[in-house]
């Protein structure tokens, strides 16, 4: 297999894009990422996005996006993972250039989410559940995470405040980058005020309905310096499954696919998690950014939020966590979130975090979760030497 | 919807028939051919256990299309007596009376319905044991 590299990136500020479509979104992360690499042409186009067939009624998404970038006929293709879209979208782009098949790839991401109504929208992410076993009854994507939250509270006693800690982290990273969806700073006094969602989640503790579109462009590593002066290497990645519906879990306080992805990417990277400096991580909801950060190894179970309270996800701690302003306030863009962790953690890597830069990173991770971790996708990047 | 979609779907969300495994014994709702645990394929169709204990449980306020009349309701992960779980609302109770542990059994209720003049959907609830 080669190494692969990226050589640039582009990506828009998650927002409430409403005068723009969801080609257009696209368009600006991508003519971004093709403009910082001068490239005009590419070998191939992986688009990461979940449900534009509910919000757009708009599915074929691979030949909408090469036409309006104005792309000569490659192969392109949406990819679709419920969350971990963005993700599974990156480790096609990897494998394609690793193999030998293409030299220069597109990966992108991108989600619509204000072109529908919010029940809407609430029906369309219950489409990453069992559809006929778990939303069909009424579940909705929040209420499983609320039950996760539940059976982890009981299990390990951490209570709502230590919690509420990881969302406030979040909007404090956000709160130094205009790209961020909501850049504001919160309290936990706001988080456990604020109104339920579906119990025991409250609004303040799940990411917000936003657009975005993110890209990254990927090409073999000894081929990148005729493109950048700093590539970043994709040093190891892993992926995994279990099953589709939370209800046939034996544990319900942990993520099974977080944990065997980081064990193949940590092993084809050859580091451990005390070796990694920035991780962008998926915290969809308070508990899913909590469970993830110890299934990935960064904290021992039941740990994590105490960890988060005492800052030690902050630049300068332990591990500097969702510089970005993670899922809950750089905004979930659903498919295009996977792409957006990888902007940042090689925007790091780079040393061009702007006012979050971690000083001297050199290993960074992104975690991306589909589901209620029925997909995880974990991705390791390393700065060269 | 068609209504063939929901039709084949009776057996299980009207009476509770699962799967077991012929070889490990493990059950399963809904029905698999495959079992996850040894991965064999003889399983042979059982009526599951009407009553069980709520595992975790969420009082939903933001609903999707087609319960917004019906909220706050309780959605529970719920483990049957012969152990099987599945996922199911709670139903004729107030949640605050609800623990993980709380017994519940099975009821046939209304699950929704597809606007003015299209499907009722009918299936199980299960409700608290007093
Ligand atoms: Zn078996």
């Amino acid at each position: 297999m080669r190494k692969v590299a990226v050589i640039a990136v582009g990506y828009t500020k998650v927002s409430e894009h409403w005068n723009l479509s969801i080609r257009e979104l696209f368009t600006e992360a991508a003519l971004m990422a093709l403009n910082e690499a001068n490239i005009d042409q590419i070998d191939a186009l992986y688009i990461g996005n979940m449900f534009s067939g509910y919000c757009q009624h708009q599915e074929h998404l691979g030949v909408l996006m090469a036409d309006y970038i104005g792309l000569k006929s490659p192969p392109a293709v949406k990819i679709e993972a419920a969350g971990a879209s963005g993700g599974m979208a990156l480790r096609e782009g990897v494998q394609a250039v690793a193999s030998g098949l293409h030299d220069l790839v597109v990966v992108g991401g991108v989600e619509k989410m204000t072109d529908v109504l919010s029940p809407d929208i609430t029906s369309a992410l219950a489409m990453a559940t069992d559809q006929e076993y778990e939303a069909f009854i009424g579940a909705t994507f929040v209420a499983l995470n609320a039950m996760v939250k539940r059976a982890y509270q009981h299990k390990y006693g951490v209570s709502d405040e230590l919690i509420a800690t990881l969302p406030v982290h979040c909007h404090e990273m956000a709160s130094k980058n205009p790209y961020a969806q909501h850049p504001f700073k919160i309290t936990v006094e706001q988080v456990l005020s604020s109104p339920f969602i579906a119990e025991p989640l409250r609004l303040l503790e799940c990411s917000p309905v936003g657009d975005g579109a993110a890209v990254l462009m990927l090409c073999p590593l000894e081929k990148a310096k005729n493109f950048t002066d700093a590539p970043i290497e994709i040093a190891g990645m892993g992926a995994a499954t279990d099953t589709i519906a939370l209800y046939q879990r034996d544990d319900l306080t942990t993520f099974k696919a977080t944990i065997e992805a980081a064990e193949i990417a940590y092993k084809m990277a050859h580091i451990k998690p005390d070796d990694v400096d920035v991780a962008e991580i998926h915290d969809a909801f308070s508990i899913t950014g909590i469970i993830s950060l110890e299934d990935l190894g960064f904290f021992e179970k039941g740990k994590a939020a105490e960890a988060v309270s005492e800052g030690q996800i902050a630049p300068g701690g332990k591990v500097a966590v969702n510089t970005f302003g993670g899922l809950k306030a750089r905004g979930h863009p659903v498919g295009a979130t996977g792409v957006y962790q990888a902007v940042e953690v090689v925007k790091q890597l780079r040393g061009d975090a702007g006012k979050n830069q971690v000083d001297g990173a050199e290993i960074g991770l992104t975690q991306n979760v589909g589901g209620v971790g029925g997909t995880v996708t974990v991705h390791i990047f390393r700065r060269l030497g | 919807m068609s209504v063939p979609r929901h039709w084949r779907e009776i057996p299980k969300r009207y009476r509770l028939i699962g799967s077991k495994c012929s070889n490990c014994g493990r059950t399963y709702f809904p029905p698999r051919n495959v079992c996850r645990e040894c991965g064999t394929t003889k399983l042979e169709e059982v009526k599951l256990s009407e009553t069980g204990r709520i595992i975790t449980w969420s009082v939903v306020h933001e609903p999707p299309r087609g319960f917004e009349r019906y909220v706050p309701y309780v959605i529970a992960i719920v483990e049957l007596d012969d152990g099987t779980r599945l996922m199911s609302q709670i139903t004729d109770c107030e949640p605050e009376e609800l623990q993980i542990g709380t017994r519940v059994h099975a009821v046939f209720r209304k699950i929704r319905e597809e606007g003015e003049s299209g499907i009722i959907y009918y299936g199980y609830k299960f409700k608290p044991i007093k």
